[in-house]
């Protein structure tokens, strides 16, 4: 067994966890932005496209793993995006074979995550350096933090947006929609605002732990 | 205006439906090189002749691909295209200009990775244009990604100068300007319908 650069994680639970809040590949890495601001402006799409880039990301890990020895290090990017653009063209025809309505929601949108920068980051980052098992959870866990962003920006925008969470009517006939939420823009407003909340919490956590340091000396 | 004729081609990848403002494709060049304007219109110009390498390939390689009806091995083929058309213009930019080649940094050969990029291939292929308007197309889009960098760059240098809140420093201020830029840009929705 050749030595690697990287030490060989063991799997824990933060291998996991760390995808979902740590190392959030939306809120704090600010990656693969394109198709959460794109697909977000309904609960179901969003759910649709974080479930299909879940499977891709880890399919797309396990099989780099596998391969980590075998592949030469000069031509490492054109294969993982071989690779990658393999497991998208199957979703591609299994969301066209399950659902044709979805199919058409979602629109290029699901051949592009050939381009989604967080599966080649974790290829390069963490799958062609760890032991499959590793591999698999990290995926994984980041798969379900980029699930749980779309998620988050897909459940504001179809409410305030429609007055609905997927398709359920939640506010009273009264309620006037803010159409431009749906719209391009109210995609931009909601990460932003997210981003916001996420920035606020961490400095006043900071705060907090420097008041406390503070008190005990 | 006729939507086939090859001005509305172009005024629609560039205005009406603009690549980064209006479909969300290439966020991460967008705000990630949006911080001085001279590095935005280089970067605008490096991802515009990579739009019309792709586009013009991507004709080629799906009417090859149509005639022998293995249609499933579109995206593989595109995105090997588009990653030899990066490779080469990153080692121009690397002879020519070092300094450029510095400057853009990461983000060159992440242009493969732009989504811009396989958004405009994929496009082209579902609308099914012809030679000459996929031309118009692919320049009308590099137009509108070059456009939107540069505004959102002379925004964020005007905002350097500025006292903000230190909780919306980075990248929320970014997505807000974006939005608002972007609800600009919607106005244009007038010269030609939604024709997305």
């Amino acid at each position: 067994m050749s030595a690697l650069p990287n030490r060989e994680e063991k799997i824990t639970l933060d291998t996991f966890l760390r995808g979902l809040w740590e190392e959030n590949p939306v809120f704090v890495m600010l990656l693969g932005l394109c198709p959460v601001l794109a697909v977000t402006n309904s609960t179901m799409n969003a759910i649709a496209m974080g479930l299909a880039t879940t499977f891709v990301l880890v399919a797309s890990s396990t099989l780099v793993s596998l391969l980590r020895r075998v592949i030469p290090k000069q031509v490492r990017i054109a294969t993982y995006i071989i690779i990658i653009a393999t497991f998208v063209t199957i979703v591609d025809y299994v969301i066209q074979a399950i659902s044709l309505d979805l199919y058409n929601a979602l629109g290029a949108f699901i051949q592009l995550i050939v381009a989604n920068c967080v599966i080649l980051g974790r290829a390069e980052a963490y799958a062609s350096k760890q032991r499959v098992g590793a591999s698999v959870v990290n995926a994984l866990g980041m798969g379900a933090g980029f699930t749980v962003a779309l998620l988050c920006l897909g459940t504001v925008r179809e409410l305030l947006g429609a007055g609905t969470i997927l398709g359920f009517q939640i506010f009273s006939a009264n309620f006037e929609p803010w159409v431009v939420m749906i719209l391009p823009p109210g995609g931009f407003f909601v990460l932003g605002a997210w981003l916001l909340l996420f920035e606020y919490l961490k400095q006043r956590k900071e705060r907090k732990l420097l008041d406390s340091e503070g008190a005990i000396s | 205006m006729d939507p086939n004729s090859l001005t509305f081609i172009f005024l629609n990848a560039a205005l009406i439906n603009n690549f980064v403002l209006a479909l969300f494709l290439g966020l991460c060049p967008f705000l990630g090189v949006s911080a001085k304007r001279e590095t935005a219109w280089n970067m605008g110009l490096a991802t515009m002749f990579v739009m019309l390498v792709s586009s013009v390939s991507a004709y080629a390689i799906n009417w090859m691909l149509t005639e022998l009806e293995i249609e499933f091995l579109r995206l593989i083929c595109y995105i090997a295209v588009i990653a030899s058309a990066v490779q080469l213009v990153e080692m121009t930019v690397k002879k020519f200009s070092p300094a450029l080649f510095r400057a853009l940094g990461i983000f060159l050969p992440l242009i493969t990775t732009n989504c811009a990029i396989l958004g405009l291939a994929l496009f082209q292929t579902f609308r099914e244009y012809d030679f000459l308007q996929s031309l118009a197309f692919s320049l009308g889009a590099g137009a509108g990604f070059t456009l939107a960098l540069m505004l959102m760059a002379g925004l964020r240098e005007k905002l350097e100068l500025a006292r903000v809140p230190s909780v919306s420093r980075g990248a929320a201020m970014s997505l807000m300007l974006a939005g608002l830029l972007s609800l600009a840009f919607m106005g244009f929705a007038g010269l030609g319908g939604s024709h997305a």
